[in-house]
């Protein structure tokens, strides 16, 4: 398949007071066209930054220091483009954000917002012509209009989450960056916006999605491949259902076993978390960063940093695999 | 077995007239000592107020509540507290942002009246150890301190520290990563297997519930549509709801 969105070796730090943290750390992605691709990983891996990165919506304290990002053939480079226009920020790359309310103008209501957002990229848009736009696309993709009348607090978390990612397609975007869109949601609603989507994706609204979370049972229905980060580096990818029944580093097999489904077998076992915590960025461990609390770990694990062991179409950086033919 | 709390025709309804929104609608049910049961339904189906009803938080418009028989109204409230304690989803919302974990605890301990420091100390060490924290590096800390599943883990400390029979924990997961949900369950349980304390677990992942719980309460608009042990409520669900519930879980495997 073709490659909708490319980055190579981004590094993204957040630096104040003279310290700097880097929180995305060579990060290499690719994005196919018509694909959703699925980053999971604890809070603090750095998932969130890159979903701003790869949104374009980086800005102080946070500086992209390198890396090539390749959409739909050409490249920009990050690092020296602070200001980039908005012919790419919000029409090519849109971002659907975590907390729909708090994306939401509270006093306003939903077609006077999704005016706002048609008319920061094409000024010239009248309010009938960007009514229209907006009624044309709920209607097409089953939702009630009578939403366009509704102030934010009026409509239902799920219907909310659901109207902020219409209004974040309406300029149509090759690609949607999905920060934890369904997080706040009990799974009815959550499904509803995984359908809706799906949907966009099959009208070709949009070209492909990134989504971000951290709940892998979720990321395994909705996603075609999964990039699992662990303290800013991406250290398993592969298709979502061999990350779950195949998985290969210690850590995804951890963030498996914690999953909590209605399954028969979660009722006959104890059920473990993660001991300790993801590392200080500060100040991050030599050699593997997930050594720590891994109960692989052996001496090597914790003086070299391992590579990853595969192809570029499934990967792990464990040393465990080193010598595994992919 | 007797019951800790007998639940009668318990009813909310919030606002009058035209606008009144019957949030909880008759639930009835009973807990026995040492039991852990599960409150699962979608956003706005009433669980949170029913959480909120028999913390006493809120006053019901209809029904009753009993506590080893006796009808709760009579008891006052902080007698009530010491028997009935809560973890709440927000570990950020529920906690002083200036309170230090020391000054957090000690001041859950006054619903006990005055106590002798030693005592008092002892009891902070004990319930921090218990959820697995250092008490020495725990207790000058202050909330921005701690990350999500160690301020989680002080409110279960707080809760268990006063020994309640009861635990009403409201969605305490919500908020935590998956890697720390089964943690914070797991103490949970082993709470339970150590003061026999009883537990009603408010969830809308029946996941957790089911991996936590005895039994199952579902609600949906307000009203128990199914209840029953675990096993049954979620393999043979009778109710269409529980059954929508339970097909909209993400599949993992196979």
């Amino acid at each position: 398949m073709e490659t909708l969105l490319s980055v190579k070796n981004l590094c993204a730090a957040y630096v104040q007071g003279g310290q700097r943290v880097r929180v995305v750390d060579g990060v290499s992605l690719e994005l196919r066209r018509g694909e959703v691709l699925g980053i999971a990983g604890e809070s603090g891996c750095g998932k969130s930054t890159l979903a701003q990165v790869l949104a374009l919506l980086a800005r102080p304290p946070l500086w992209v220091e390198q890396g090539e990002f390749w959409l739909d053939g050409t490249i920009y480079h990050l690092a020296q483009e602070h200001r980039l226009s908005r012919e790419l920020r919000g029409c090519k790359v849109a971002m659907l954000p975590q907390g729909a309310l708090n994306a939401l103008n509270p006093t306003a209501r939903i077609r006077e917002i999704a005016l706002e957002v048609i008319r920061a990229h094409q000024p010239k848009t009248t309010p009938q012509e960007a009514y229209a736009r907006t009624q044309e696309r709920l209607e097409r993709l089953g939702l009630p209009v009578r939403v366009l009348e509704a102030y934010p607090h009026q409509l239902s978390g799920g219907m909310r989450q659901r109207v902020v990612t219409v209004i974040s397609t309406l300029l149509n975007p090759k690609v949607l960056i999905a920060d934890e869109p369904t997080s706040a949601l009990d799974v009815s609603s959550q499904k509803a916006v995984v359908k809706l989507l799906r949907e966009l994706l099959e009208q070709r609204v949009i070209e492909g999605v990134i989504f971000i979370a951290h709940d892998l049972p979720l990321l395994r229905n909705v996603a075609d491949r999964i990039a699992i980060m662990y303290a800013g580096k991406v250290v398993e990818l592969g298709p979502s259902r061999e990350m779950v029944e195949a998985s290969r580093h210690p850590y995804t097999k951890a963030l498996v076993e914690a999953v909590l489904v209605p399954e028969p077998y979660i009722r006959q076992r104890r059920v473990e978390g993660i001991e300790g915590t993801p590392p200080d960025l500060r100040a991050p461990p030599p050699g593997c960063r997930f050594a720590p609390r891994c109960r692989y770990a052996w001496a090597r694990c914790r003086e070299l940093e391992p590579p990853p062991f595969g192809d570029k179409e499934r990967f792990a950086a464990c040393w465990l695999l080193e010598g595994m033919s992919a | 077995m007797k019951s800790l709390l007998q639940v009668r025709a318990l009813s909310r309804t919030f606002g009058s007239g035209k606008r009144a929104l019957q949030a909880v609608k008759g639930v009835s049910f009973d807990l026995a000592p040492g039991e852990i049961v599960a409150v699962v339904g979608e956003s706005g189906s009433g669980k949170s107020t029913l959480a909120r009803l028999i913390l006493r938080l809120l006053s019901p418009t209809e029904g009753q509540m009993l506590l080893e028989g006796q009808d709760v109204q009579r008891i006052p409230l902080r007698t009530y507290w010491r028997s009935v304690q809560a973890v709440f989803q927000d570990p950020y919302a529920a906690f002083n942002q200036f309170y230090s974990v020391q000054r957090l605890l000690q001041k859950a301990l006054t619903l006990f009246g005055p106590l002798p420091t030693q005592e008092r100390k002892a009891r902070m060490h004990l319930a921090l150890q218990s959820v697995g924290l250092e008490p020495e590096r725990i207790l000058g800390k202050y909330p921005h301190q701690l990350s999500g599943g160690q301020r989680q883990r002080v409110m279960v400390a707080r809760a268990i520290m006063l020994r309640p029979r009861l635990l009403v924990a409201d969605e305490p997961t919500s908020a935590l990563d998956a890697s720390l949900r089964a943690t914070v369950l797991n103490l949970l349980k082993d709470v339970r297997q150590k003061h026999g304390m009883s537990i009603i677990f408010i969830t809308h992942d029946i996941g957790q519930a089911y991996y936590l719980s005895d039994r199952i309460l579902v609600m949906y608009r307000g009203e128990v549509v199914e209840e029953g042990p675990v096993e049954q409520v979620v393999e043979q669900s009778q109710h269409p709801y529980t059954k929508r519930l339970l097909s909209d879980v993400p599949r993992f495997h196979g």
